[in-house]
């Protein structure tokens, strides 16, 4: 099988490439990427021309729902979400029934992919039994099996022993440990941030402090221990400002954001639209400038969706009582590009590292890169292409998304993973 | 006439529609003090009241304006720890809109559940106090006696005081007091200041005796015990040393300052009784006027009152 991607702009930061070129994809890889390459009868050729050209994203914070939760997702739907909104590789978070803290769920996971996934899926391993931040999960089992990372992942770990531990143990495999910075008893029963929305919506805050303490804590532990530390999902300034500061001293440290974060503020809570609660909160237009200038700084290194996907009954209930998380697969591309590429905020080689080469490199998977014998992961992005956002088009189960009907620009319109193309034109192909 | 067919806030209301509703219960008032309290203004109209907190008095209050209105009632209570596991509100309100309900009344403890209602009913939706967010009839029966007792708003000094923070109470006082032209204060410790409350344009103040200095009016908010075991101040005792309206305090106040509270009042916490049951205490006028208001808002809303 044979794809040649004509005319496209390639960007690929790895090898300092931004230009217009053909790409050759033979048996899986990446054959060529020159200008003028002769496509022979059996190459299914795809012209590109105004589209940009970039290794495969990987959205490394997602939730998939399998196993037991498949009345919200499935591996079979969420990377079918995922590919949709071109990405060709996810990483999925633990907090699956039963929890994926062990080899044997690992290994469950990846052969569900192997059977219903459309890209590629890499697990991440619970960082301590049950995610009940008590004793560490077996972590080189865990590996053995296929995990990429550790996390307690929504369940944070509020001892701070077990941490500093998870921090050093990690070292053996050379594996980050992400961490949901959010102390619990801060956050306490908070569904909002805390600040002039809520006193007016009569919302339950939750401060920026409750992530502050948790991130100034991590980076301290990480200092301690030199254990690779991932930041999930930064959501206020000074958050953005200590990992800035973390760098700057040369700690082993990165850190992701997500497309909500930067382009909602908790103006969006208003109308009690339950696809606008998530954790950590949606926070004021200062702290979301800052995330914006962060990514664009380098300070934080990855976007990632935090998809969360929920069953439309879960959602469809007062604001109180419905579970935290929006999907994101399908809508963190274009969301970006509109918001972020369009206005100037954010470059376009800048938006290939956080989505492609820098989640690669901090997992240590394959991907990141378009250079010649690389494997042909793809996305393929139309900047041009605009079009509504329909939550009921969705590939993905979870509805819940507060983008539904914004006029989005930038879709992603190709998506090939290890040779395969699985997305065109926003349908996918398997 | 009233924009919208829904009360779900004051924050949502302009000057002169309050004032509208203000007016329309003056002659309510005066229906309830007859021998005969009925009029058959809304008839074979059908008012639920549906409960998810306990409640007595804006329960009550509710009901009997729609009685004496000449409409017929129907209430549903449940309580709240069971919304998790029952029916939720969205099948409870088709199964209401279903039965022919004009009104509904909700109360609940999760801010922002009227405005959810109204996305599953065709009937008007009227607030009964929702979490921290609003209980608007219970400002607008404040307003009134205000008014009643002041002849005006506008001007006036009116201190809120107590727990700001978990207070819907005060929340929609503030939207009505602010929109007809009163200068409000609000007090109590810093730890039942809800963030970013200057920015509604009232006064913050810590200490009770800088508050009421000089004030025409003083609310005085109900403290709830739940908030102590959670750890916002350090007992009753010493909130009631803090804050308590006493005698004394209230001398700092202007001469005729009214003394208002929305009930039920705790006695020798919040208020002294010898303040509770002063002359300077509208307490149970208040209970009167909120059947007028409530009344009021019934004709209004179901009774031909509103542009929809």
């Amino acid at each position: 099988m044979k794809i040649l991607l004509r005319g496209g702009r390639v960007i690929d930061p790895a090898q300092n490439l931004e230009d217009v070129c053909d790409l050759l994809v033979v048996d899986g890889r990446v054959a060529a990427l020159e200008k003028g390459i002769e496509a022979d009868g059996e190459t299914k050729v795809l012209d590109v021309e105004g589209c940009i050209v970039a290794p495969g994203f990987i959205d490394m914070h997602v939730h998939l729902r399998e196993p037991g939760y498949e009345q919200k997702e499935t591996i079979a739907t969420g990377t079918r979400a995922a590919a949709a909104g071109g990405f060709t590789a996810v990483a999925c978070m633990p907090n699956t029934q039963p929890v994926a803290d062990c080899g044997a769920v690992i290994a469950y996971i990846r052969e569900r992919v192997r059977q219903s996934g459309v890209v590629r899926v890499y697990p991440v391993g619970a960082l301590s039994k049950g995610c009940k931040g008590e004793e560490l999960a077996e972590i080189r089992d865990l590996v053995e099996a296929g995990a990429v990372a550790i996390s307690d992942d929504g369940r944070p770990v509020m001892n701070g022993e077990v941490m500093r531990r998870a921090l050093e143990y990690s070292r053996l495999f050379d594996i980050p440990v992400i961490s949901h910075c959010e102390d619990l008893h801060l956050a306490a029963d908070g569904v909002m941030h805390e600040g002039i929305m809520s006193t007016v919506l009569g919302l339950r805050g939750i401060p920026a402090a409750a992530e502050e303490v948790m991130v100034a804590r991590d980076l301290i532990l990480a200092g301690l221990t030199g254990g690779r530390l991932h930041l999930a999902h930064l959501s206020s300034a000074a958050s953005v400002e200590m990992v800035r500061q973390a760098k700057e001293r040369g700690l082993k440290v990165t850190a992701e954001v997500t497309p909500h974060h930067l382009c909602l503020t908790d103006e969006a809570v208003a109308g009690y639209d339950t696809s606008t609660k998530v954790n950590p909160p949606l926070r004021d237009e200062g702290h979301r400038a800052a995330l914006a200038e962060g990514l664009a700084e380098g300070v934080i290194d990855v976007l990632a969706t935090d998809h969360a996907p929920h069953a439309e009954e879960e959602k469809d209930v007062e604001y109180d009582l419905a579970p935290f998380g929006m999907v994101g697969l399908e809508t963190a591309v274009p969301l970006v590009v509109t918001k972020l590429v369009k206005t100037g905020r954010l470059s376009w080689r800048r938006l290939v590292e956080v989505f492609s080469l820098q989640p690669a490199r901090i997992l240590k998977v394959p991907g990141g890169t378009l250079a010649v014998g690389s494997a042909a992961d793809i996305t393929v992005i139309n900047p041009e292409l605009e079009r509504e956002v329909h939550v009921s088009r969705f590939y993905s189960q979870g509805k819940n998304s507060p983008f539904n009907g914004w006029r989005l620009q930038g879709w992603p319109v190709v998506t090939v993973v290890g040779g395969r193309l699985v997305m065109e034109e926003g349908k996918v192909l398997v | 006439m009233l924009k919208s067919k829904h009360l779900l806030g004051l924050k949502d209301l302009t000057a002169e529609e309050i004032e509208l509703i203000l007016d329309t219960a003056v002659p309510m008032k005066e229906i309830i003090q007859r021998d005969i309290k009925k009029v058959p203004t809304l008839r074979g109209k059908l008012v639920v009241t549906l409960f998810y907190e306990p409640s007595t008095r804006t329960r009550t209050s509710f009901e009997l304006a729609a009685k004496y209105m000449g409409a017929d009632t129907a209430s549903i209570a449940t309580s709240t720890s069971s919304i998790t596991k029952g029916e939720s509100l969205r099948d409870t309100a088709e199964t209401l809109a279903a039965m022919g309900t004009d009104a509904v009344i909700i109360r609940h403890s999760a801010a922002g559940s009227p405005l959810l209602l109204t996305r599953y009913i065709q009937a008007s939706v009227i607030n009964g106090g929702d979490g921290m967010h609003e209980h608007p009839t219970q400002a607008l029966l404040d307003l009134f006696t205000i008014r009643e007792k002041k002849g005006t708003i506008r001007g006036l000094k009116v201190a809120i005081l107590g727990d700001i923070l978990h207070s819907r109470v005060a929340r929609s006082n503030i939207w009505g007091l602010t929109k007809l032209g009163a200068e409000v204060r609000v007090v109590g410790p810093p730890t039942l200041i809800p963030p970013g409350i200057e920015k509604l344009g009232v006064k913050v103040f810590y200490r009770v005796e800088d508050a009421l200095q000089g004030v025409d009016v003083i609310n005085v908010l109900r403290i709830q015990r739940e908030r102590q075991k959670r750890g916002l101040f350090p007992s009753l005792r010493e909130y009631a040393l803090l804050y308590e309206l006493t005698p004394e305090r209230l001398r700092l106040a202007k001469p005729d300052a009214l003394v208002l509270h929305p009930g039920p009042m705790n006695r020798g916490v919040e208020i002294s009784p010898a303040v509770a049951d002063s002359l300077q205490s509208a307490v149970r006028e208040q209970v009167t006027n909120g059947v007028a208001v409530r009344m009021a808002l019934l004709y209004l809303l179901i009774g031909g009152g509103t542009q929809q």
